[in-house]
């Protein structure tokens, strides 16, 4: 048990969790009072005391289940030998056959009859029924063979091909709109259409462990902790990130502004005091009998920050640019004044495009769609979008804006046109230059990062969220 | 600890359950641990999802009393922990001063104007001298600032409270504490490693309608399933703020007022304004709910 623990321990750590000693021992401490044979018991405190952070569950419960998946005695699929047991589940199969009218075992079953249960177990959501399926899915389309070095997606795909959940889901409809006497409402619809794909979506889940476990037992469980490692949501990549991650990270992105407001807001308040006040000095001595034994000085004026947001929406940083604007947008809920610019190789302002839109989605494609960013052919050319920034807002830039340019300075051998920045730096009380690209490209190929970067007050390495609430922190 | 006020896992929930509040497999195991572990328990997760009230039922599960301290930006040690009674002092140093007793010199008299009785105990201190069993709630951790979190370690590691004046008073009993976070800050590591840590998020469909049918009076079956669903469709659509169970509640209250049995578009669209709270996402949502999914 101790190495079992430990081993895990070690798998979390190396999956990017921050576990440290005393978590460790509080988790062996908690154990102690969990019956071991509730699983989730088990899960839950193991959990509790090594993840302190939401975000890090979907890394915990992948190495909890490829380290605990085939203990628990529901989890019985393998026998001694390690070899699947398949006497138990065809003899608990064709007993539920039979309750249903049909015959056979898993073996001979051909994918329709796989198909009919499964329609069926989804239709009444029975469960025991539905991991059933899965099993018998899983033997009968995945083709997996021992010692085969492919992963697991590739079985989970070919399984899913083979049962075609999308044609299901039109069955269950079907099926579901027989069965109410009238007909349905477009809201009904709706909620029931939902309803099933929240249970075919779990039978994916449970296809994707019962891979899993075969797996693991083919395998070990090291070689398989190490292949299903993926990067924490704060390590993601934005250039890289799928559409699940992408999300994550745009729920992530609202706090940071939040706190990046609240943090400029706090400084304001806690600034030094103003200069001295004389009426209310001499009125304050009074009491001193004349005494200006008490300078008063005034409030300092709050000091609003003023942002200008400057973003490249070129093909180059494409994944960057969605990320890029929806962190514009955040900012504007936050701060009174931003005003948001996006380029390619001509420039416009957005601002107003972020404002009219309550909804982001909507803003985001009114920005790639009608923003006029395209000057010859639509390759970036900072060189040239910095001109024409200059010459039209330069003007408006003054002591208090803070200026963020975003891009990865991928100029296609344009001129550069840095003195843009060097005189934006002259008149703006700061400018960042955030840079998606890790350093190590920086100034390769097309790249004129220092040439800017020289002007700017800091230039920040912005590939993930770790790195931009680094940034964040060091703003404030 | 030696005396256990939960047997097992189950009559934890159960226990719960008896109190209204609906725990899931998470939510009991973690309160279990942490009567076990005697540790502090750290809950996080989006408003309105019963984080305050866990505390609650727990508080009124174990018949132990609720102290609760309300967490805000610029909260200080006068206000969580303990504060001298200066006016209290000053009257008993110039009552002194009266008397003809000038001989007593001035140690005598620090003892004596730093003792208990001119002590004013604040909910950390008064949670941890407590004789009875209490529940201790800290409110929405998260909006103090991070220098004031470090207020709440030693209470919370070692349940006891260092006056430089007194000494270290220690806890009589080890109170069931909880705190709540509605994220809007990361909390500090220390902190965090000092607790078991919860997240409450929306609760399944299935959790959700149990919800309902418990706390709403004389709702159907039918109408809360209708309920949840409907509640869970909004809930994926993306919008500012998503509905919470609280508002759930309320929504489903609405409807068994209105008499309603079954809901259908229009009904819906009239009384989104209690589950959502910005125009634009009401707007939106009965957009979508009009549309076909």
């Amino acid at each position: 048990m101790l190495d079992l623990m430990s081993g895990f321990v070690v798998e979390l750590r190396n999956a990017g969790l921050p576990v440290s000693l005393t978590e460790n021992l509080d988790a062996m401490e908690a154990v102690k009072h969990i019956p071991i044979e509730d699983r989730d018991a088990f899960k839950y405190a193991l959990a509790t005391t090594l993840v302190k952070n939401e975000q890090h569950w979907k890394a915990f419960e992948t190495v909890f289940e490829v380290y605990f998946s085939l203990r628990g005695p529901e989890y019985n699929v393998l026998d001694e030998d390690g070899e699947i047991d398949e006497d138990s589940l065809e003899e608990w199969m064709s007993q539920q056959m039979r309750g249903m009218g049909g015959q056979g075992s898993s073996e001979d079953m051909s994918p329709e009859e796989i198909a009919e249960m499964l329609f069926r177990a989804l239709m009444n959501a029975d469960e025991a029924m539905m991991a059933a399926m899965a099993r018998a899915a899983v033997t009968q389309f995945a083709g997996m063979e021992p010692g085969r070095p492919v992963g697991g997606t590739y079985y989970l795909y070919r399984t899913l091909r083979n049962l075609d959940l999308d044609g299901m889901l039109d069955r269950l409809m079907e099926q579901a709109q027989e069965r109410s006497e009238e007909d349905m409402t477009s809201l009904q619809e709706r909620l029931e259409r939902e309803e099933f794909e929240n249970r075919i979506e779990d039978l994916k889940k449970e296809i994707e462990a019962e891979i899993r476990r075969r797996l693991v037992a083919d395998r070990g469980v090291e070689a398989m902790a190490k292949t299903l490692r993926k990067p924490l949501p704060e390590d993601v990549d934005f250039m890289h990130a799928s559409r699940e991650e992408m999300a994550n990270i745009r729920k992530a992105i609202q706090p940071l502004t939040r706190k990046l407001a609240a943090r400029l807001a706090r400084k304001r308040k806690h600034k030094r005091r103003g200069p001295l006040d004389f009426r209310a000095t001499v009125r304050q001595s009074l009491s001193y009998g004349g005494v200006p034994a008490e300078p008063r000085f005034r409030n300092p004026r709050p000091n609003k920050p003023e942002l200008v947001v400057v973003a490249d929406i070129s093909g180059s940083v494409a994944a960057f640019a969605r990320f890029t604007l929806h962190l514009v947008y955040a900012l504007q809920n936050q701060f009174s004044k931003v005003r948001s610019f996006v380029f390619i190789d001509g420039l416009d302002e957005v601002t107003h495009m972020f404002q009219d839109e309550e909804d982001i989605t909507n803003a985001v494609h009114r920005v790639n769609t009608e923003a006029d960013v395209v000057w010859v052919d639509g390759h970036s050319d900072y060189g040239h979008a910095f001109g024409v920034f200059w010459e039209n807002y330069g003007a408006e830039i003054n002591s208090k804006s803070t200026v963020m340019f975003l891009g990865d300075a991928r100029n296609n051998y344009h001129a550069t046109n840095a003195w843009v920045v060097k005189e934006t730096a002259k008149k703006a009380r700061s400018v960042f230059w955030l840079n998606p690209e890790p350093k190590s490209y920086w100034d390769t190929g097309d790249s004129v990062i220092t040439e800017y970067a020289t002007h700017a007050d800091g230039v920040f390495e912005c590939r993930n969220l770790r790195q931009l609430e680094g940034f964040v922190d060091h703003l404030a | 600890m030696g005396d256990t006020m939960f047997g097992d896992l189950a009559s934890v929930r159960d226990g719960l359950k008896d109190v209204d509040y609906l725990a899931d497999d998470g939510i009991a195991s973690v309160v279990f641990l942490a009567e076990k572990l005697g540790k502090p328990v750290l809950v996080e997760g989006p408003a309105g999802t019963g984080k305050t009230e866990l505390a609650k039922s727990v508080a009124a599960m174990t018949d132990a009393r609720l102290i609760r301290l309300q967490c805000y930006e610029g909260l200080d040690e006068a206000k969580a922990l303990y504060e001298w009674n200066y006016k209290k002092q000053l009257l008993r140093i110039q009552a002194d001063r009266g008397s003809d007793a000038n001989n007593e010199d001035w140690t005598d008299l620090q003892d004596d104007i730093f003792n208990d009785e001119f002590l004013l105990t604040r909910p950390l201190l008064e949670a941890i001298t407590a004789e009875e069993k209490v529940v201790l709630l800290i409110d929405e951790v998260d909006r103090v600032e991070v220098e004031t979190e470090a207020l709440l370690l030693e209470i919370l590691s070692d349940y006891q409270v260092s006056i430089p004046e007194l000494g270290t008073i220690e806890a009589k009993q080890i109170p069931i504490v909880f705190l709540t976070s509605n994220n809007t800050r990361e909390l500090s590591e220390a902190l965090k490693r000092r607790c078991l840590f919860l997240h409450i998020d929306y609760p399944q469909l299935e959790r959700e309608k149990e919800i309902v049918l418990t706390k709403v009076d004389g709702i159907s079956d039918n109408l809360a399933e209708q309920v949840a669903r409907i509640v869970r469709s909004i809930r994926q659509i993306e919008l500012k703020k998503s509905p919470s169970v609280s508002e759930t509640l309320d929504w489903a209250r609405t409807l068994v007022l209105l008499g309603v049995e079954s809901i259908d578009v229009e009904q819906a669209k009239e009384s989104l304004h209690i589950l959502l709270k910005y125009q634009s996402d009401i707007e939106k949502a009965a957009k979508e709910l009009t549309v076909e999914g």
